[in-house]
């Protein structure tokens, strides 16, 4: 089975934001970067195919120079590949067209990817994928079973869960307890680190959207703090039907 | 501009991210001087559409639809754009819509704001909001493309209704399909039967480590019941296995704007806030007063959430009547 794995590299959840001098994207200085934790499920479950049916593991990242660390974890994990290609573009459809490329190169059987990066937030990369390469896509997915050419998927709907089929090729992308990824050992950590990484120029596909701007959330006025007692707990619920008119 | 508002549908009823949808689309008609017209993806009761201005309404019917398959509704919607001339398609940022969008920008060719909270028209430019880093900012963009694609996210346009309500003219619409349109199929889908989900509603009481143990939980189910809100977590009790993880508000976990949000023993982690700052009324409960949930919260209680939860639920039980 011959996998292909997106990942990409996002700031830490503890990161306080800072908005950066051009006021187009945040200030990247002291920010700890790590892999997307979405993606983390995506290359477990890569691995697991792998380790099940045979085949190799292709991992992929389209991003800016430091991106290329979370390749040395993948490359860590005992990806059989690793394949880096710059850009600092936000728009996802240039970083969706990029992946298709590799993936129109390298006819993945299965092309996987977390379910959205946790900087743009943006959800649209796994379909634009499957959309560009003519496949089916599963997104959200929290089960996967994988039966010759054929899938059956688990996916996270509003409220339930979705059970869903469709044949290989296919993109998937992971939700949060599709399985439970696996730490890279020290060892393989050192050896990765002169591992090959091989590096792609981008497509010329232009750019469909533009940002203008970034700024941080209006900031809130001081809440009304109350005690516990009977007196301040009731005074909480008069305001919340009175004056918030919530409840 | 010419607006293409996709009506989400369940069980034959418009779903009340519809009802949004064409809030977000008439606004945007008015501020670009154009018009809406609705569809909805098989046999649904439009009417109620009316009363929230929706007078003109595609309605698409091809068997191949009845597979439930996203790249067959995407295909859909972008044949029916073409036929309308439609500028911008706007859909909810559902489940289904997040699968749909990307799809249906690749097919028009156009740039896609995904789960955006506001729009506005500049210079001819649309130009949408939308939280990234989980809401930690917020990020203008601008589609650059002569077809647009908007998602918007679920709960935050308010749905408006028209000062005259309009009576829906269904047009039917037969979208050209084959085999090859449908692809992922669903087979089944499995409801949590009587349990409302954090991405859908209007009040949401959520517990953290402060509850102390999973067994304490039925006291944040219990103040959700009165309210008829859903139940939150923190990543914490996720993590250590007291709750599951579709309950997951935070950065890893669901973005939720709620009406109300009520975090019981929650200290307010940056990724938890992240993923709940823009509720519109925050009320936080913790014994630490120092706790980062009281730098966001509207109103606050300073206290053990084991014991203040079940006299709020009380007092609160009077207040709603139920």
């Amino acid at each position: 089975m011959n996998i292909l794995v997106g990942i990409s590299q996002v700031p830490d959840t503890t990161t306080k934001i800072v908005i950066g001098a051009d006021s187009k994207a945040i200030d990247s200085k002291g920010v700890k970067y790590i892999m997307n934790p979405y993606d983390e499920f995506a290359l477990e479950e890569a691995l697991r195919l792998k380790e099940k049916n045979g085949g190799t593991v292709t991992a992929v990242t389209v991003g800016g120079d430091t991106a290329k660390e979370v390749l040395r974890t993948a490359l860590a994990l005992q990806v059989d590949k690793a394949i880096f290609i710059k850009s600092d573009s936000a728009d996802s459809f240039v970083i969706a067209s990029n992946l298709a490329a590799v993936a129109q190169e390298s006819k993945p059987d299965v092309i996987l990817f977390g379910r959205q990066s946790i900087d743009y937030d943006s959800f649209q990369v796994a379909p634009m994928v499957a959309e560009l390469l003519d496949m089916p896509s599963v997104t959200m997915t929290s089960k996967l079973e994988i039966n010759g050419t054929s899938l059956t998927a688990e996916r996270d709907i509003e409220g339930g869960k979705e059970t869903v089929s469709a044949s290989l090729p296919a993109v998937i992308s992971a939700q949060k307890g599709l399985n439970e990824p696996r730490y890279p050992k020290l060892p393989d950590i050192m050896k990765a680190k002169s591992k090959p990484i091989e590096e792609r120029a981008t497509t010329s596909t232009a750019a469909r959207t533009e940002i203008v701007g970034m700024e941080l959330p209006a900031a809130k006025g001081k809440g009304k703090i109350f005690g516990d007692s009977d007196g301040d707990i009731s005074e909480l619920v008069k305001l919340l039907h009175e004056e918030a008119k919530v409840i | 501009m010419k607006i293409l508002a996709y009506l989400e549908t369940l069980d034959g009823a418009l779903k009340k991210t519809a009802f949004e949808t064409i809030t977000a689309a008439q606004t945007l008609a008015k501020q670009s001087g154009g018009s809406v017209v609705g569809l909805v993806i098989g046999s649904a009761d439009t009417a109620q559409a009316g009363v929230y201005g929706l007078a003109d309404c595609l309605v698409a019917k091809h068997a191949l639809l009845e597979k439930q398959s996203t790249s067959a509704f995407a295909e859909t919607i972008a044949q029916a754009a073409k036929a309308e001339n439609a500028d911008v398609v706007i859909l909810p940022a559902s489940s289904t819509g997040k699968e749909i969008a990307p799809r249906l920008a690749v097919k028009l060719e156009a740039g896609l704001a995904p789960d955006t909270t506001a729009h506005e028209i500049v210079g001819g430019d649309l130009i949408a909001t939308r939280p990234v880093y989980a809401g930690k900012a917020r990020l203008k963009v601008k589609i650059t493309t002569a077809k647009k694609v908007v998602t918007i996210r679920p709960n935050v346009f308010t749905a408006k209704k028209a000062d005259a309500a309009a009576t829906v003219a269904n047009r039917d619409f037969a979208p050209n399909l084959s085999d090859n349109h449908v692809k992922a199929t669903v087979t089944s889908v499995s409801r949590n039967i009587g349990k409302l989900d954090v991405s859908e509603a209007d009040i949401i009481v959520s517990g953290g480590r402060g509850l102390k143990g999973p067994e304490n939980f039925h006291l944040v189910e219990s103040l959700a019941g009165t309210l008829g809100a859903a139940v939150g977590a923190s990543r914490a009790v996720v993590d250590a296995g007291w709750r599951p993880h579709g309950e997951q508000v935070g950065q890893t976990g669901k973005t939720v704007s709620p009406t109300l949000y009520i975090a019981a023993g929650i200290s307010g982690a940056i990724q938890h806030l992240a993923g709940m700052s823009s509720s519109k009324v925050i009320v936080a409960i913790n014994k630490d007063k120092d706790a980062p949930i009281f730098q966001i919260a509207d109103y606050g209680i300073v206290g053990d959430a084991f014991e203040v939860l079940p006299k709020l639920t009380e007092k609160v039980k009077s207040v709603v009547h139920r």
